[in-house]
C-alpha cells in the first residue's frame, strides 16, 4: 500500500488545513469551550467558502451534488477537519455540510422529493433511531418497538434511547419490529416529529456536554405504509449498511484530535522547564511522545488500509472494524499522554485537551463498541458460525 | 436528575450572591411569585462562574427579578437547553427575559 498522496490530495489537504487554522480556530477564542455551533453569520460565510472550495456536502454522492472524492481523500479531509477544539464531534462546525442519513439516497422517488432533497438543501434536520433501552449493539435481537399494520398505516409503540438530535429534527429514520424475532423482523420507517404520538421525553446528558442524546416515546404513532424505507423486513440490512460504511471516516475523525494533541504536547515539552531543563529532554516525556507518534502512524495505516480496500471494491468489513477499534482506543491514549505532559494546564478548560479527553471516551462505545468490533473481526477470522 | 429545577428560591441580594462559589452551572431568575423570567448558564468563559453571573444579574436585573436558584452542572449548555425546552413545553413561550435565544432553534421536549 502506498501512502504517498496524489498531487490533488495534497492540494486538498493543504487547503483544508489552512481553512481550519485560519478560519475555524480563531473563532473558537470567543466561543464557549463546549460549543458545537457557530453564530449564524459566521456559519453562512464559511459554508460559502467551503462551496467555493468545491468540498460542500462531503458525504453526498456526486449525482446528488456532492464532491467527487474517494474514501481515502474523505479520510484525509476528516483528519484535517478534526484539528480544533470542537473537531471530534463537530468538525469545522458542520460547514462542510454536516452528517447525512445515507439511507435516504435509496428512498423511492416520492420519498426523496419529500425527505431527501430538503435534507440536502439544509432546510430540514433528520435523526436516526435504532437503539433502545434493551440495547443498540445487537439491534436484530434488541429492537422491541412494535409496528402493527392497520389498513394503509402502521401503528408504532415503544421507546428509543441514545438518539441524537430528535428534539430538533423534522423527521427521521426509525426501526421497529414488524415481524418475528431476528433480522428479518425489523423494518425502517420514515417518521415525522410533529406527528401525534411522537414524543421526545427527555435529554440524556453525557460526557459530551456540547450535545445530549434523547429518549423518544412512541405512543400509537400512525405511520403511512408508503413511509417504509426499502422493503418490509429489510430494516436490519439498511441499519447495518450504514454502520459499516461510516466506520472508516468515523475512525479517521479520531485521528485529527490525536494529531493536534500530540503537536501541542511536542511544542509544550520544548518550552516547559522543570528542574533546569525542558520537559523534552526528559526520557519519560520523550517516550510518551514516541508512543504518541507510533499510535498516530498505526491509526493512519489501518484507516487508509480500510479506505483503500473500500475504494477498490474489495471486502472491507474486517478492515473497517479494526480501524474503528484501534482509532477510538489509540486516540484516547494519545490525548491522555498529551494531557499528562501539560500537567495542570492539560485538565483546564483553557486548552481543548479536556474536551477531547471526555469526548474520545464516547468513541469506544458509539457506532459499535470496541467489543462488538472485536466480535466482527473474530467472526471473519474464525468463521461466520461464531455467535 | 429531575427535568425541572425544583429547588427553593433565594432572594437576589448581595449577601446571598456573596455566598455562591464560582462553579459552572445553570440558574433561573424569578419574580416575587416564583414565575421564571430568565434561564441562564455560567459557562467556562464566565469569570467566576455562577457567582459572576448572579452578580451581573444583581447589578442589572431583568424587569421584575427578585429571586434566583442555581444548579451546579458541568453540562451547563445542554442542561440550560433542557430547562428552556421544558419551559416552552409548560408555557408555550420562552421566559420573558430570554430574548437572547431564538425560540425556533431550541427544539421540542415533551417531558412526562
Amino acid at each position: 500500500m502506498d501512502l504517498a498522496l496524489t498531487e490533488e490530495q495534497q492540494l486538498i489537504v493543504d487547503m483544508v488545513r489552512r481553512f481550519v487554522r485560519e478560519e475555524i480556530v480563531p473563532l473558537e477564542a470567543d466561543l464557549d469551550p463546549d460549543a458545537d455551533e457557530l453564530p449564524a453569520e459566521d456559519f453562512d460565510r464559511l459554508v460559502e467558502m467551503v462551496k467555493n472550495m468545491g468540498l460542500y456536502g462531503l458525504d453526498t454522492p456526486p449525482e446528488y451534488g456532492g464532491p467527487e472524492i474517494d474514501l481515502v481523500t474523505r479520510c484525509l479531509i476528516a483528519i484535517e477537519c478534526g484539528q480544533h477544539r470542537a473537531g471530534l464531534y463537530a468538525p469545522c462546525y458542520y460547514v462542510f455540510g454536516g452528517a447525512r442519513q445515507a439511507q435516504l439516497f435509496e428512498a423511492t422517488a416520492e420519498q426523496q422529493d419529500k425527505y431527501l432533497y430538503p435534507m440536502l438543501d439544509g432546510k430540514k434536520k433528520v435523526f436516526f433511531a435504532l437503539s433502545e433501552p434493551s440495547g443498540g449493539s445487537d439491534p436484530a435481537r434488541a429492537i422491541q418497538t412494535r409496528a402493527v399494520r392497520d389498513g394503509d398505516d402502521w401503528i408504532l409503540n415503544g421507546t428509543k434511547l441514545w438518539i441524537s438530535g430528535a428534539d430538533r429534527a423534522d423527521y427521521g429514520l426509525l426501526f421497529a419490529r414488524t415481524g418475528g424475532p431476528g433480522r428479518g423482523g425489523v423494518t425502517a420507517f420514515i417518521v415525522e416529529t410533529q406527528w401525534e404520538g411522537f414524543n421526545v421525553r427527555r435529554a440524556v446528558h453525557t460526557l459530551r456536554s456540547a450535545k445530549y442524546a434523547n429518549e423518544i416515546e412512541l405512543t400509537d404513532l400512525r405511520v403511512p405504509h408508503e413511509n417504509i424505507l426499502g422493503q418490509e423486513g429489510g430494516g436490519f440490512a439498511i441499519a447495518n449498511d450504514r454502520l459499516m460504511r461510516q466506520r472508516i471516516p468515523y475512525a479517521a475523525e479520531c485521528i485529527g484530535i490525536a494529531v493536534k494533541a500530540n503537536e501541542m504536547a511536542v511544542e509544550y515539552s520544548k518550552i516547559r522547564e522543570t528542574f533546569g531543563a525542558p520537559l523534552s529532554e526528559r526520557q519519560g516525556i520523550q517516550w510518551m511522545l514516541v508512543e504518541n507518534e507510533i499510535d498516530i502512524r498505526a491509526m493512519k495505516w489501518l484507516t487508509f488500509d480500510a479506505a483503500c480496500k473500500a475504494d477498490r471494491g474489495d471486502p472491507f468489513r474486517t478492515e473497517s472494524a479494526i480501524a474503528k477499534l484501534q482509532c477510538s482506543e489509540l486516540s484516547g491514549k494519545v490525548v491522555d499522554r498529551s494531557m499528562q505532559i501539560h500537567g495542570g494546564l492539560g485538565v483546564a478548560k483553557d486548552l481543548p485537551l479536556e474536551r477531547w479527553y471526555r469526548e474520545i471516551r464516547i468513541r469506544r462505545i458509539g457506532e459499535g463498541p470496541s467489543e462488538v468490533q472485536k466480535h466482527v473481526i473474530a467472526r471473519d477470522i474464525i468463521g461466520s458460525g461464531l455467535r | 436528575m429531575a427535568v425541572r429545577l425544583d429547588k427553593s428560591w433565594i432572594p437576589l441580594n448581595d449577601e446571598n450572591v456573596a455566598k455562591l462559589a464560582a462553579h459552572l452551572g445553570v440558574y433561573q431568575l424569578a419574580n416575587d411569585d416564583g414565575e421564571i423570567l430568565y434561564i441562564g448558564m455560567a459557562g467556562a468563559r464566565s469569570l467566576f462562574g455562577l457567582k459572576g453571573e448572579l452578580k451581573t444579574a444583581l447589578e442589572e436585573p431583568p424587569a421584575g427579578v427578585t429571586q434566583f436558584r442555581i444548579e451546579v452542572n458541568m453540562s451547563y449548555r445542554t442542561r440550560r437547553l433542557e430547562l428552556l425546552q421544558t419551559y416552552m413545553h409548560d408555557h408555550g413561550e420562552l421566559p420573558a427575559a430570554n430574548t437572547d435565544i431564538d425560540a425556533n432553534s431550541i427544539g421540542r421536549l415533551r417531558p412526562g
